[in-house]
């Protein structure tokens, strides 16, 4: 993870060369697009989660589901706030209600909603299934904000890379991206891995208080 | 090395959201890890007081050797 954000920054930052027309804010994108793409791709995961524990009721479904709800808002947030922070040099403007950029906030949204409705209940089990039927609810959001930039005319700029064919972007900006994108996957990994065994320890830990509280 | 800090007239836009991101990421993984250590101290000291029964075991097993 380390390694790759090192090389990813430094391709990013100073040998990627800087675009004719955008100048050095192009170099925003290797960390908003990065972002973007997990905010998308963490909710998948949540969602995921969140089904297999409607439907076969495994608990560590629900432990994953609840793990990934605080990163994928991390990731959101960080691809509204630094497409804002792009936007506005170029676009003129920090934000504008079209459909990209909208359907990108419900997406926040949908993650602070998830997390809210999950801690709102005493039994955690019960949390844990109501924000999975939101999840799931909420995948419907995902196609839209993937196609939005097709289906409506938009200030955001068509996808350029998982265009049929040849991507619309040169290699030089192309593989930092990339490897950025992989950096922020396995920092998604990472503390994914070590937010359910902070669960997981903390429901061993209920489980003990229980035990010592009903005198063992 | 000046040019490269400038960011071409955009340093503020290109330096923060950079600078933004790390924040954010690294305050993540900072609060995510010390919730874990916090906790398997926790169970550690738990398990110090009232040690699993399987590992009394153990303990005693090795007492005895």
């Amino acid at each position: 993870m380390t390694l790759c954000f090192l090389v990813g920054l430094a391709w990013a930052l100073v040998f990627s060369p800087a675009d004719y027309q955008q100048g050095d804010t192009v170099r925003i994108m290797y960390v908003h697009v990065p972002a973007a793409w997990m905010a998308l791709f963490v909710y998948l995961n949540l969602a995921l989660a969140g089904a297999s524990l409607l439907i076969w009721r495994h608990p560590l479904a629900g432990v994953a589901a609840e793990a990934c709800a605080p990163i994928g808002a991390c990731f959101t947030f960080l691809a509204l706030a630094t497409g804002s922070l792009w936007g506005k040099p170029m676009w003129g403007t920090w934000w504008v209600w079209d459909a990209r950029l909208t359907s990108v906030l419900i997406l926040f949204f949908l993650y602070l909603g998830y997390m809210a409705l999950t801690n709102a209940f005493e039994d955690q089990e019960r949390g844990r299934r109501a924000g999975a039927v939101l999840a799931l609810v909420g995948v419907i959001n995902l196609p839209i904000i993937k196609f939005s930039v097709d289906w409506w005319n938009t200030l955001h700029q068509p996808a350029s890379i998982s265009r049929i064919g040849t991507p619309a972007i040169h290699s030089s900006m192309l593989w930092p991206l990339l490897i950025m994108a992989l950096a922020f996957t396995f920092f998604f990994i990472v503390v994914l891995i070590q937010r359910m065994r902070g669960e997981l320890v903390a429901a061993r830990l209920r489980a003990l208080g229980r035990l010592s509280v009903e005198g063992r | 090395m000046a040019e490269f800090f400038a960011m071409g007239g955009y340093a503020g836009y290109v330096w923060g959201s950079y600078l933004l991101t790390a924040i954010i990421l690294l305050a993540l993984f900072t609060v995510s890890q010390r919730n874990l250590r916090r906790r398997q101290r926790e169970l550690e000291a738990l398990r110090a007081l009232a040690p699993h029964r399987r590992e009394r075991r153990r303990v005693e097993k090795e007492e005895r050797a």
